[in-house]
């Protein structure tokens, strides 16, 4: 009888579904690391260094502990193991020993009984410092006088790629500078979470982060701890863009409560939070286009330099990013791209959404237009015509075998009809209902603008780019999930128990949702993520919905299997009617033959059935001394047009309109994708008009969101969306990653079309308003640096035989 | 200092610290977490609360100056019967990622549409202009109010 009410499975793949955590976000309910609290916990502090470069003598922290209220102040002596972490070497002292190398390097620590007390403790430990010379400048920090970060220099890696002939001849040549600011990734929630010691010696980590298995790779070997012991549960997250992939207050919670035998929690504020966490490297390119007379690239030639201030955290596999993206989603024959990833005395620089392809892409698509202007074409038809596709070589001689449809998305861009064209401000005295002046709010700058729109210009800008899937270079970054399939009280459940980090973007939905289209199971839960279940790599490298929703569709089939089993036994036995040749399949909760219901998928969990999986990439092979390799899986890719409106006279800014394709493979959950356009586009906006974290002499002059500004809604434009599902050959559901693509190309559009707003250069952002009214000059270089002679081509700490903190976790081949 | 205040209908009284910020009694007083603690100089909104009717960042108030008054929080907008209209549009619309401003937001959105059920887009951008968020570049957010306003007018209607 319960034939007829087959229904299909609500909430599956390819749905516009709710956030799974979505009610106690808006109720207030949901709790991030910044809202952990615990029975008797203490507040932990840091005080950092205020110099970029200084030895340190001694620490008088006596008077710190006479404070009342003042449990435990910890130095580098103090830390129980290993003294450095690091995501990809461990470099980075946990507390600065004898040197601090960046000014905001943690140099004690202490834990109290609340934020005051811990503040004033801060203020009273001394510090002997020998201030010494630092090194500011990414150039002049390859100098071989300048003074040297780490014992193996100043270069962290040096990437090569020699493509073809790269002195062939061509036709049309055009070159350019570029130099982008560092950004920051202004996440919501600062960094935040709870370390509570346990009895049998160890501590389990609440935290904020991107990577729960190798935070605890780093945490536990610097606490002297087995890995068993540190387990690293994921607190609420708010927000990350990669600022939560390296260790921030882990391991000094962790030691905290270990000393104190108490739980404590770290909570930056907004200021603490811009020396937290790494931040986008700024970078300066140098880059010189040849082609045809008919607009066909014949070379590039690029050199990158990258400024990663005083350690390493993730700046190798930035540098072999920006590097392998260089030469953009192009057919490029011949091409030299060499890159730089340099130390300095300057905050600390690593992952930052998009992750080396923003500033080429910024770099690249100025080329492009200067080309097109060269060549006398139009600047969509010039990136059509050397669009890269299925089967193209890439400059690192990889082929390109997943989707690629290029073509379509700079297509399907440039047909999205363009705003409505707004009445300019020429007839100032006719009044606004006549179709004169218009609401002066909508005048760039908003209120702030007193002009009476006599200087508005209106500009075009066309940008394309792309960004790699997952982790490169041989990485074998593989995820892991577990999923319980169970008879509830109303019907079967799902558990899907997987450690991937939610921190906004919506993989924990995804995960449901698959699991729902799997097991025809509406009803999933989720099961906190940690530890206690293998690692599903990173959130970062838009990687998650492939790689642990890859995870959860084999461990969702391998469940299937085993209920496929039971079903068959059962009919063997005669129990149920089951239709013999009939392929069995799960919707709506119900099991069926040849898509007629055999019964109730309850009725085969009298045991549940757990099974867990791990999901692996294609492998990948790292660049070689020349640059060769296959180090990518996947690529995505996006083409945006930005129609700005400058003022001219006042250097104000407003964008009218985003008009995006963006090649997503196929959507999982298409609301969270085009959210993620949006969002994404946003960062990269911020990133074209008014993000820099601005550093004088190796310190941050502007570390609050007063004086460090994101886009607020008066900033944003409507984004016109368009989705181009190709779906990728091996992948789940055949997606791609979303999140960084918009960001990739968002600054690149924006700033074409203020150059084409205002004729001007503009090779460097964030454009500043002086940058549009002309009273600043473009960014000038005496041309690039020689390549530093370093052993190549992976990370110089390689050579030196330094540990990898990565380790266990992502060996490479 | 001992402060009396009335939160989400109820008489509180906390013993801070004479520079607490309203904000910081509210969370750590008083456990009302759904108040977040964004930037603490009043840029991002994430800390919105009603100080007597009027939508303040509270970590710009002192503690002192909400004694005796009555204060009212993201945690007193959904009622008994469920959620806020703007809550429910918020979640329909896909405009909360990861959540962190969400609470500023649902507080300032259904501040604007107590005042003004029927906004256009240029009067919700600058009602919202001082709510900061960093992940979903606020093309929902605006879709979500203005959802919540055609919710609310339908249902005065």
């Amino acid at each position: 009888m319960s034939i007829s009410t087959l229904t299909k499975t609500r909430g599956g793949v390819g749905e516009s579904v709710r956030r799974v955590d979505g009610v106690p976000k808006v109720k207030g309910e949901f709790q991030f690391g910044s809202d952990l609290w615990a029975e008797g916990m203490l507040w932990g502090h840091t005080l950092r260094s205020p110099h970029p470069h200084a030895l340190i003598h001694s620490i008088n922290v006596a008077g710190a502990l006479a404070l009342p209220g003042v449990h435990a102040v910890l130095l580098a002596g103090d830390v129980p193991g290993k003294k450095c972490f690091g995501l990809e070497f461990a470099d980075q002292p946990v507390l600065a020993g004898d040197r601090v190398r960046y000014a905001g390097e943690p140099v004690a620590i202490l834990a109290a009984v609340d934020p005051e007390t811990a503040r004033r403790a801060a203020a009273q430990i001394v510090v002997d410092y020998e201030v010494l010379p630092p090194v500011t400048d990414m150039e002049a920090a390859l100098l071989p006088d300048a003074p040297r970060l780490h014992e193996y220099g100043n270069v962290l890696r040096h990437v090569r790629i020699v493509h073809g002939d790269p002195d062939a001849a061509a036709e049309v040549w055009v070159e350019g500078y570029y130099e982008t600011a560092m950004q920051d990734q202004a996440f919501l929630g600062p960094e935040s979470g709870m370390a509570i010691p346990s009895s049998d010696g160890g501590v389990d980590l609440y935290v904020a982060t991107q990577w729960l298995h190798v935070d605890r790779e780093q945490v536990a070997p610097c606490l002297n701890l087995p890995a068993e012991k540190v387990r690293v549960h994921l607190s609420g997250v708010g927000g990350a863009f990669g600022a939560r992939e390296d260790v921030s207050m882990h391991v000094h919670a962790c030691m905290l409560a270990l000393r104190t035998g108490k739980p404590v929690k770290m909570v930056y504020g907004r200021e603490e939070s811009f020396f937290g966490h790494v931040h986008r490297h700024p970078s300066r390119i140098w880059m010189r286009h040849g082609a045809t007379r008919e607009g066909r690239l014949v070379s590039v030639r690029a050199r990158l330099l990258l400024d990663g201030g005083a350690y390493s955290s993730s700046g190798s596999a930035v540098i072999g990013n920006a590097s392998t993206f260089a030469a953009g989603p192009y057919e490029v024959p011949n091409a030299l791209i060499e890159g730089t990833r340099v130390f300095t005395n300057n905050p600390p620089c690593g992952a930052m959404r998009g992750f080396g392809a923003v500033q080429v892409c910024f770099a690249y698509e100025a080329q492009m237009d200067k080309l097109a202007k060269a060549l006398g074409m139009d600047p969509v038809a010039l990136r059509l015509r050397n669009a890269l596709k299925t089967g193209s070589a890439l400059p690192t001689g990889q082929i390109i075998q997943g989707s690629a449809p290029v073509r379509e998305v700079i297509e399907r861009c440039a047909a999205i009809p363009m705003p409505a064209a707004i009445p300019m401000p020429d007839a100032v005295s006719m009044p606004k209902e006549e179709g004169g002046r218009r609401d002066r709010l909508s005048y760039p700058g908003g209120a702030g603008n007193v002009s009476r729109g006599e200087a508005l210009r209106r500009g075009v800008g066309f940008a394309v780019g792309y960004k790699n899937i997952a982790y490169s270079d041989g990485f074998d970054d593989s995820s892991e999930a577990r999923v319980k399939l169970f008879a509830g009280s109303s019907g079967p459940i799902a558990e899907v128990h997987s450690a991937a980090a939610e921190v906004g973007q919506g993989v924990h939905t995804v995960l449901a949702q698959i699991a729902r289209t799997e097991l025809g199971v509406e009803h999933v839960v989720l099961h906190p993520s940690d530890t206690l279940v293998g690692s599903a790599g990173s959130t970062s490298a838009s990687r998650q919905t492939m790689m642990s929703g890859g995870a959860v569709q084999l461990a969702c089939q391998a469940i299937r299997e085993e209920l496929f089993d039971r079903v068959r036994l059962r009919a063997g036995m005669g129990d149920a009617p089951l239709v013999p040749d009939g392929a069995l399949t799960l919707e709506g909760g119900m099991v069926l033959a040849g898509g007629v219901p055999v019964g109730p998928i309850e009725a085969y969990l009298d045991e549940p059935i757990e099974r867990t999986r791990v999901y692996h990439h294609r492998p990948t092979r790292a660049m070689d001394a020349m640059g060769q390799g296959d180090p990518h899986v996947s690529f995505a890719f996006a083409a945006q047009r930005a129609v700005v409106e400058v003022d001219e006279e006042l250097g104000l800014v407003r964008v009218v309109q985003i008009a995006t394709a963006q090649d997503v493979g196929r959507a999982i959950n298409p609301q969270a994708v085009y959210g993620q356009i949006e969002g994404g586009t946003a960062m990269g906006l911020g990133f074209a008009l008014m993000e820099e974290v601005q550093v004088r002499e190796g310190r941050i002059l502007n570390a609050s969101y007063t004086d460090y500004l994101i886009p607020t809604i008066l900033d944003m434009p409507p984004v016109e969306a368009v989705l181009v599902e190709e779906p990728e050959p091996g992948a789940p559901y055949g997606v791609k990653g979303v999140g960084e693509p918009p960001t990739v190309v968002s600054t690149a559009a924006i700033v074409a079309a203020l150059r084409d707003a205002t004729g001007r250069a503009l090779n460097r952002v964030p454009v500043r308003p002086d940058d549009l009214i002309g009273l600043t000059q473009p960014a000038a270089s005496a041309g690039p640096p020689p390549a530093p002679d370093v052993p190549g081509p992976k990370a110089v700490p390689h050579y030196w035989g330094l540990t990898h903190g990565q380790g266990t976790l992502m060996e490479p081949e | 200092m001992l402060i009396r205040l009335k939160v989400n209908g109820e008489w509180h009284t906390a013993d801070a610290e004479p520079q607490a910020s309203l904000l910081y009694v509210l969370r750590e007083h008083l456990g009302l977490l759904g108040t977040k603690n964004g930037c603490e100089q009043g840029e991002c909104g994430a800390c919105s609360v009603w100080l007597d009717g009027e939508m303040v960042c509270s970590c710009l108030v002192l503690a002192a100056q909400a004694h005796e008054r009555e204060v009212r929080t993201v945690e007193a907008l959904a009622g008994p019967e469920g959620l806020h209209p703007v809550q429910e549009a918020f979640l329909e619309a896909g405009a909360v990622q990861c959540g962190f401003c969400t609470p500023g937001l649902v507080v300032a959105a259904a501040d604007l549409l107590a005042r003004n059920p029927s906004p256009d887009e240029a009067t919700v951008r600058e009602a919202l202009s001082g709510n900061l968020c960093r992940c979903t570049g606020y093309v929902k957010i605006l879709d979500a109010v203005r959802l919540a306003s055609e919710r609310l007018r339908g249902r005065t209607a």
